[in-house]
């Protein structure tokens, strides 16, 4: 039997102030998956993943696991800001998820140390976060989320303040990542390019209130080489994800 | 090395007070003010220099009873503004007293705390805490508060306990707001101490230099007055530039207000 590790029924989120934002979401997420979010701004992506997070409570329909909600530390977010703690240098702000859950400076320091290896900043292990450049936080806020190896990441346009070439070897890492096994990844960008180079499935949104357009399954192999994005297969579906994206922005 | 804009920001002031306290002395010169209205500068450098051992003494005595009262304050007004944090109606329970604490005069006070509080250094350090207690309380509350949105919802995505939440989230988030509460109470705790001497009279054995000052007066010692008016000046800004000091010492590496600007 097919077990999703999330599954989604009818959830809508109505704000306080009368605004819809979310509205008859019905998706799941299967253990192993990487999925994309592709919306405009606006349409309540980032509101989603609270949702999934926990960090909201839906206004309708349900959010369900059906093996149990996560436990802390099982869900890994990156914030649409970095969110770090500017009394912190980097080393406590990726520590940080570690320390909350009970365990010493000393014996977490390789899984920080390797958590900064992996987004490439090794060596600003004890720089302060108001001396980085944005794109650098946004690195540390991806570290802090790995730290504690989540079942679940959530990363809401983690790469959107990026270079190119920054964004490509980081999408490059990520699905290295992701190849290793054991990660689930719900992934929000407004690039149709990145989300059809990383996904298993693209999910495009429409706006007000934000619903699901059309589920988009990216038949390209896995692993996927850097030299995919010059391939012909991968640009015909990128195109068929615009199409369908601008389709969905049609629709309000 | 400074510029010259730098080196001119620096001798203004001093330029400036020079200036003021030479007009001074020429004036009570060409006018011949008796010393009883009007010391000259000279004249009160001179008792100063006379008397400023006994003065010392006694503004020892008072800095005493400043600084015990601004530790009561620190840590009645911090463990107060964390219970607040707790919960709104603590807070809305708790914080219309601190205000009626804050908005009664303390010279109206005083004399009440110092009838009911036989021990007098215990009398003097409730007016003086009173003072300096509501800076505290109400900047360390907001500060408590103000703890980024996004930083609030990682630790409850991580499952943070109260007192984690506390000590690593809502603490370094209030300190910048404790410090400028902290700098404003350092020279309350002053004043309270110096009010509740006015009011106490002689009260025990020792003496502070408010009472001094009280006592000059009674005696037309005119240049006396000034004297002590010098020295609790100059601690005013001894406990201001101490506290300045240690807020930048703690807030230097990331606090807006302690880093250089961008370059
Ligand atoms: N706390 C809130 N109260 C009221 N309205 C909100 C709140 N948070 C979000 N909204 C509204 O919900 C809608 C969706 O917001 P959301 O942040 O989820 O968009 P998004 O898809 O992530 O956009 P972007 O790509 O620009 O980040 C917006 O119209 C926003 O104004
Ligand atoms: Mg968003």
């Amino acid at each position: 039997m097919h077990r999703p590790l999330v599954r989604l029924e009818n959830v809508a989120k109505t704000f306080p102030d009368g605004l819809e934002a979310l509205a008859g979401i019905d998706m799941e997420v299967g253990r192993g998956d990487f999925v994309s979010l592709l919306g405009p701004s606006g349409c309540g992506k980032s509101t989603l993943l609270r949702l999934i997070a926990g960090l909201a409570q839906p206004s309708g329909g349900q959010v369900l696991w059906p093996d149990g909600p996560p436990a802390p530390g099982r869900i890994g977010y990156v914030f649409q800001d970095p969110t770090l703690m500017p009394w912190g240098d980097v080393f406590d702000n990726v520590y940080l998820p570690l320390r909350i859950a009970g365990q010493g400076r000393k014996a977490a320091r390789p899984a920080v140390e390797a958590a900064l290896a992996l987004v490439g900043l090794a060596d600003f292990a004890h720089a302060q976060p108001h001396a980085l450049s944005g794109g650098m936080r946004m690195r540390v806020s991806l570290a802090r989320a790995l730290v504690t190896r989540p079942a679940l990441l959530l990363l809401d346009e983690p790469f959107g303040a990026l270079d190119e070439i920054t964004r490509f070897r980081l999408n490059d890492d990520l699905l290295r990542l992701w190849g290793e096994g054991g990660w689930t990844v719900l992934f929000v960008t407004h690039s149709v390019f990145e989300a059809v180079f990383l996904s298993q499935r693209v999910l495009i949104m429409g706006p007000r209130p934000g619903r699901i357009h059309a589920a988009i399954e990216i038949e390209l192999p896995q692993p996927r080489p850097p030299e995919l994005r010059m391939g012909a297969d991968y640009q015909r579906i990128c195109a068929a994800a615009s199409a369908s994206l601008a389709q969905a922005m049609g629709s309000c | 090395m400074l510029t010259r804009a730098a080196w001119l920001g620096r001798l203004a002031p001093a330029l400036l007070g020079l200036l003021v306290i030479a007009g001074w002395e020429a004036l009570v010169r060409f006018n011949d003010i008796p010393s009883y209205v009007l010391p000259g500068p000279l004249a009160v450098a001179e008792t100063l220099w006379r008397e400023g051992s006994s003065l010392l003494a006694a503004l020892l005595v008072t800095l005493r009873v400043t600084l015990a009262a601004l530790l009561v304050a620190t840590l009645t007004g911090v463990l107060l503004a964390a219970l607040m944090a707790q919960s709104a109606w603590i807070e809305r329970s708790l914080m219309p007293y601190a205000v009626f604490l804050q908005v009664t005069p303390i010279v109206a006070i005083a004399p009440l705390i110092i009838i009911y509080v036989e021990q007098p250094f215990l009398a003097l350090l409730a007016c003086a805490w009173i003072v300096a207690f509501f800076p505290l309380v109400a900047n360390t509350a907001a500060g408590l508060r103000s703890a980024d949105r996004g930083l609030q919802d990682l630790f409850r995505l991580y499952g943070a306990g109260r007192l984690q939440r506390l000590r690593l989230l809502l603490w370094p988030s209030a300190l910048p707001h404790f410090l400028a509460g902290l700098r404003i109470s350092g020279g309350l705790a002053l004043i309270g101490a110096v009010v509740a001497e006015f009011v106490a009279g002689t009260g025990g054995s020792e003496t502070g230099i408010a009472f001094r000052i009280l006592e000059a007066g009674y005696r037309l010692q005119v240049p006396k007055m000034f004297a002590g008016l010098v020295l609790l000046a100059l601690t005013g800004i001894g406990i201001y530039a101490a506290l300045a000091w240690f807020s930048r010492l703690l807030l230097r590496r990331w606090h807006e207000s302690a880093l250089p600007p961008r370059s």
